[in-house]
């Protein structure tokens, strides 16, 4: 029997994720605060193929950014809403994750990071090269429109726009890895030859976990594009994508929040280091090494761990 | 037109010389350790920069720099493996591809901090300068010499792998690693010794890159990319296979440039789209 609602931790994880979200943007500037969000969606989305189904990709820029650009030229060229304008760096993400993953599946473990890799740098020199695409400037001055009766050109509203967004797929992720679905993930993640005999259609459930997470990672890309009104080059390079493994490792893999709390502590190390040049690459390099060697749970989980310990 | 064609080429096959002696390197350490050294793109980086550095700060030239470049580099990668990567034996190997990729951005964010992004040149030694006229093409001597010792070290390594006792070794150990060990052959100093010499192999590559291409702390991260595709092309399970594919994707590349310039960058992904959609084990893999 389930306990009722207020007696499981997970109900008041979510009233504090609400209290802190609702807060934010009064604490700190609404800006950071959204770009914390959209990366913290990112770096989930990303998690569940990394922390659930243990597929390591190493070009999931490829989705983040391809989405931006799109959702910023629909908006900015086209001027379509951003009801419409969204929903098209989405549709485009989940396309290109499809195609991706039908290729990169055909191979696993390091095979599969070196081969995503391969395929962001398509990417990455298509966005360079097409006309649409403003080459090394970017896109530059993408409107951020209204939604259902939201200016969003007022930061507040613009904020409560995106914290609803970042909710709404936060719980859909939450759903997806608790579901039988997610199960069947973990189970492919830990033995795979064991899953097959089982009966279960391994390839399919990568596929859909891939492209699931693709679409996922473009909406963090679109709402980035509106968040920043701008999209870079910088958002389809390799070293994003290194970021985002960097912030769910940190983090914590295979957990619910860790990535979320992995984006927050790498946005924040990098906002307070802007200053210091390259350095920032060392020091980020520096925690990859220090992760790896002593702390491969992530903080979230090795807090968690502490306390299971401590009880 | 012809001289065109021939121009591309020659430099599809510069490219492809330091293409197949980079995947032979990762092909090495990845049929022993498991691991995908992703510092093998700073590692060359480090080998053009060291040479660079000793010639400005310490007037060491080329030739010096050929044999001790290689050689520190060397005995930094075994450092390494002494240090860290031997910690992460028996876990994932992608904590391996992690770990490595952090000590590339700590690497070239060391040297882009102190150089900036700009590159400097390396003068070509005094022995190789001038060149060919072939008639079809212009050959400059020092090219010549990257595609005849590229091509010796990879003779070299092959035969050291295939037709030796070390190498008999070495593919024992890639085989059946605990089987090796209980014959008594010590493998955790193979694995060192192995990981040191493929960093040696990526510094020595880039004392050869040094005067061909700009010296500047990004020119190994756009390397790598290429010889990861490289390797999942040619498949690891092979080392004629890595050279092999090595020269001819830059061959490709170079044809590419002439047909259709755009794509140039871009080709050898595709390539990799299609060796995975008909052989996904690779050209020379063995499917597994």
């Amino acid at each position: 029997m389930t306990p009722p609602l207020y007696e499981r931790p997970v109900f008041w994880g979510y009233v504090a994720l609400v209290a802190v979200g609702v807060a934010a943007p009064f604490v700190v500037y609404p800006v950071f605060a959204m770009n914390v969000l959209v990366m913290a969606l990112f770096a989930s989305a990303f998690n569940l193929l990394l922390g659930y189904a243990g597929l390591l990709s190493f070009g999931h820029a490829a989705f983040l950014g391809s989405a931006a650009y799109v959702t910023g030229y629909a908006a900015k060229a086209l001027g379509l809403p951003v009801l419409a304008a969204v929903p098209l760096g989405v549709a485009l993400a989940a396309l290109l994750g499809l195609l991706f993953g039908l290729l990169a599946l055909r191979r696993s473990g390091i095979y599969f990071a070196m081969i995503t890799l391969g395929f962001a740098q398509v990417v990455y020199f298509s966005v360079l090269q097409m006309p649409w695409t403003g080459g090394e400037d970017g896109l530059q001055g993408i409107p951020r429109g209204s939604v259902l009766g939201l200016d969003l050109g007022n930061r507040f509203e613009m904020y409560y726009f995106v914290y609803g967004v970042f909710l709404g797929a936060f719980l859909l992720i939450h759903r997806t890895i608790e579901s039988p679905f997610g199960h069947v993930l973990r189970a492919i993640r830990e033995n795979e030859p064991r899953a097959l005999s089982l009966g279960y259609d391994v390839e399919r459930y990568k596929l859909v976990a891939f492209v699931l997470s693709a679409a996922l990672s473009g909406l963090a890309g679109s709402l980035k594009a509106l968040t920043l009104q701008f999209a870079t080059l910088g958002d389809v390079t390799w070293q994003r994508s290194g970021e985002v493994v960097l912030m769910t490792l940190l983090g914590g893999m295979g957990t619910v929040v860790g990535p979320s709390v992995g984006a927050l502590l790498v946005l924040t190390l990098e906002n307070y280091l802007a200053s210091l040049g390259s350095w920032v690459t060392v020091i980020t390099g520096v925690v990859f090494v220090v992760m790896v060697m002593a702390f491969r749970r992530g903080v979230v989980g090795e807090v968690r761990a502490l306390v299971r310990r401590s009880f | 037109m012809i001289r065109a064609l021939s121009g591309q080429l020659l430099l599809g096959l510069i490219n492809g010389s330091f293409y197949a002696l980079l995947s032979l390197g990762l092909a090495i350490i990845f049929g022993l350790l498991e691991v995908v050294n992703f510092a093998h793109g700073a590692q060359y980086m480090m080998g053009a920069f060291l040479a660079w550095m000793g010639l400005t700060y310490l007037g060491v030239g080329y030739w010096w720099a050929l044999l001790l470049v290689p050689a520190a580099v060397g005995l930094s990668g075994v450092a390494v493996e002494r240090v860290l990567l031997r910690r992460l034996q028996g876990l994932d190997p992608l904590y391996g591809l992690l770990l490595t990729f952090g000590l590339a951005l700590v690497i070239e964010g060391a040297f882009h901090q102190a150089y900036g992004n700009s590159g400097s040149s390396y003068p070509v030694p005094e022995a190789l300068r001038g060149g060919f006229d072939l008639g079809f093409v212009y050959l400059p001597r020092y090219r010549a010499w990257v595609v005849l010792v590229s091509a010796s070290v990879c003779f070299f390594s092959w035969f050291i792998i295939e037709r030796t006792r070390l190498g008999a070794y070495l593919r024992a150990g890639t085989e059946n690693r605990r089987l090796l060990q209980a014959f008594g052959v010590n493998v955790p100093f193979m694995f060192t010794v192995t990981y040191g010499f493929g960093a040696a192999l990526a510094a020595f590559a880039g004392v050869m890159a040094a005067p061909v291409y700009q010296v500047n702390p990004l020119m190994g991260s756009s390397l790598i990319m290429v010889v990861f595709a490289v390797v999942v092309i040619g498949g690891m399970g092979s080392i004629l296979g890595a050279i092999l594919t090595g020269l001819g994707i830059g061959l490709v590349e170079g044809l590419t440039k002439f047909l259709y310039p755009p794509a140039a960058s871009v080709v050898v992904f595709a390539i990799m789209a299609l060796v995975l959609l008909f052989r996904p084990a690779g050209l020379f893999g063995r499917p597994r």
